[in-house]
């Protein structure tokens, strides 16, 4: 049996369903793991000890353990404690939350790394502790580690076919569905690798849009 | 109160850990004063400047500002409310700038006005256009800090605590990171604030500017005031043989 690639305009309908589930899914996790590894990184470097020491075991949770598991647990697990996430949502809280304590790990760094001076002159002029972190030091940091923070979104964005597992209708599992129904893994796969690609791509000059922008601010 | 000092130092000591940095300072400086602190590196002169507005806070001794002080012992969080208020009236420079690099001329000078003075976008641009007019460098307000010299830095960080309105200026070596062909720039902005009786304090390194512009200068060694006086005396009759080794030496490295 050859292959038989004019099967899969047949199914272009369910695959561009599936490019755009895996873009509003890209999206989604990528704006949680982006605020959320801020967030944590302010709370593991200024949080209250009653804070950290927890928060340090979640971020051991996340990042010493498969993120296969980490959806399972919170798309099946949850479920018993009565938390009952749609499997949108719960793709998107597992890969956002996984994604967001590497964010983290690198703005904690990038943060010390600020300027002690910054700091200083901003609370010279009379800004809180606060305003400082959130009007000087945050901002500063932030941008030094945009290209970083971008690698972790294109691995986001590769990571995103495991929600397939939970049952979203992403583009892996949507080449599967069209798989199910023809028989033809090659076709449909290599289909799904080309769209991938081409995401990636668009993401890409997205980050590279962003990094040339901020480059005067630096 | 009216009597009492605009600034006056009391008996300020610091040290850190086992280090003493200040040794009983006193020090007081009337409304619209120009002092300048010389000394050797390590004379605690920074550290002294750094205590007025408590980023390098005293072990002991007393800081007061227009009768109020600024090193008052209170908890936590009532302390951090009362020095984010009395910093509003103290201006400070620094010797590498630290203007704000994400955010432009303008951005930098507005930033601190806007949060705590809650003014209007219209109002606060009027400051940073008027504050930048004052230090030359209006035609720059829409510039990144990367893409101007160190003299235009510092000019616009001068421009930047101007901004708050503050009773007094700080200087911390403001012109010790420039190349020598910048400093003047910065020199005359300093210059023209005496000339507006602007209440300054100046760490420097610069004798022939000390002379120039301040009424007063103290010499610094060792976590002491060793010598003080009009600039007339200290530089050219010095009593402390300290102040005369160090003004020698400091001569001779200038020719």
């Amino acid at each position: 049996m050859g292959l038989d690639f004019t099967v899969v305009p047949k199914f272009f309908d369910v695959i561009f369903i599936g490019v755009g589930w895996t873009v509003a899914i890209t999206i989604a996790a990528g704006l949680l793991s982006f605020f959320g590894g801020i967030v944590f990184a302010v709370v593991a470097l200024y949080g209250p000890l009653l804070v950290r020491l927890p928060f340090r075991l979640f971020a051991w949770l996340f990042m010493g353990t498969p993120l296969l598991l980490q959806l399972f647990l919170i798309y099946f697990g949850l479920i018993q404690i009565g938390i009952d996430l749609p499997a949108f949502v719960a793709g998107v809280v597992g890969l956002g939350l996984h994604f967001a304590v590497y964010n983290s790990e690198l703005i904690q760094a990038s943060i010390l790394a600020v300027d002690k001076g910054q700091n200083e002159a901003a609370r010279t002029l009379g800004l809180s502790r606060g305003q400082a972190l959130r009007k000087v030091v945050i901002p500063q940091a932030v941008r030094a580690v945009i290209p970083p923070i971008g690698n972790n979104m294109i691995a986001l964005l590769k990571d995103s076919a495991l929600v397939s597992v939970i049952g979203v209708a992403e583009l892996t599992l949507a080449a599967q569905q069209a798989i199910g129904r023809t028989f033809r893994p090659f076709e449909f796969y290599v289909t799904a690798a080309v769209c991938y690609y081409f995401i990636n791509l668009a993401l890409e000059a997205g980050l590279r849009r962003i990094e040339r922008h901020i480059q005067l601010s630096r | 109160m009216s009597d009492a000092p605009f600034i006056e130092i009391r008996n300020a000591a610091k040290s850190f850990g086992a280090l003493e940095v200040l040794k009983d300072i006193n020090l007081t400086v009337e409304k619209g004063q120009i002092v300048a602190i010389i000394g050797p590196s390590g004379s605690g002169k920074s550290t002294l400047l750094r205590a007025i507005n408590e980023l390098d806070p005293l072990t002991s001794g007393e800081v007061w500002l227009d009768g109020v002080q600024i090193n008052k012992d209170l908890p936590f969080r009532q302390y951090e409310k009362h020095v984010n208020q009395v910093r509003q009236d103290i201006g400070m420079v620094f010797q590498h700038f630290n203007l704000f690099p994400h955010l432009t001329v303008r951005g930098n000078i507005t930033l601190a006005p806007k949060m705590l003075k809650g003014l209007s976008d219209k109002e606060v641009n009027e400051l940073a256009e008027e504050q930048l007019k004052r230090v030359g460098m209006l035609e720059r307000i829409d510039y990144y800090p990367s893409q101007l010299s160190g003299g235009q830095k510092q000019r616009v960080a001068i421009a930047r605590a101007l901004a708050m309105k503050p009773k007094v200026m700080l200087f911390d070596e403001a012109t010790s990171a420039l190349d020598p062909e910048l400093v003047e720039e910065v020199n005359l902005v300093m210059k023209q604030l005496a000339e507006e009786h602007m209440t300054m304090i100046i760490v420097t390194h610069e004798m022939g500017f000390a002379q120039d512009v301040c009424d007063r200068v103290l010499f610094m060694d060792q976590g002491y005031v060793v010598e003080e006086g009009s600039p007339d005396i200290v530089f050219r009759n010095p009593t402390q043989d300290r102040t005369k080794d160090f003004l020698k030496k400091h001569l001779q490295g200038q020719n």
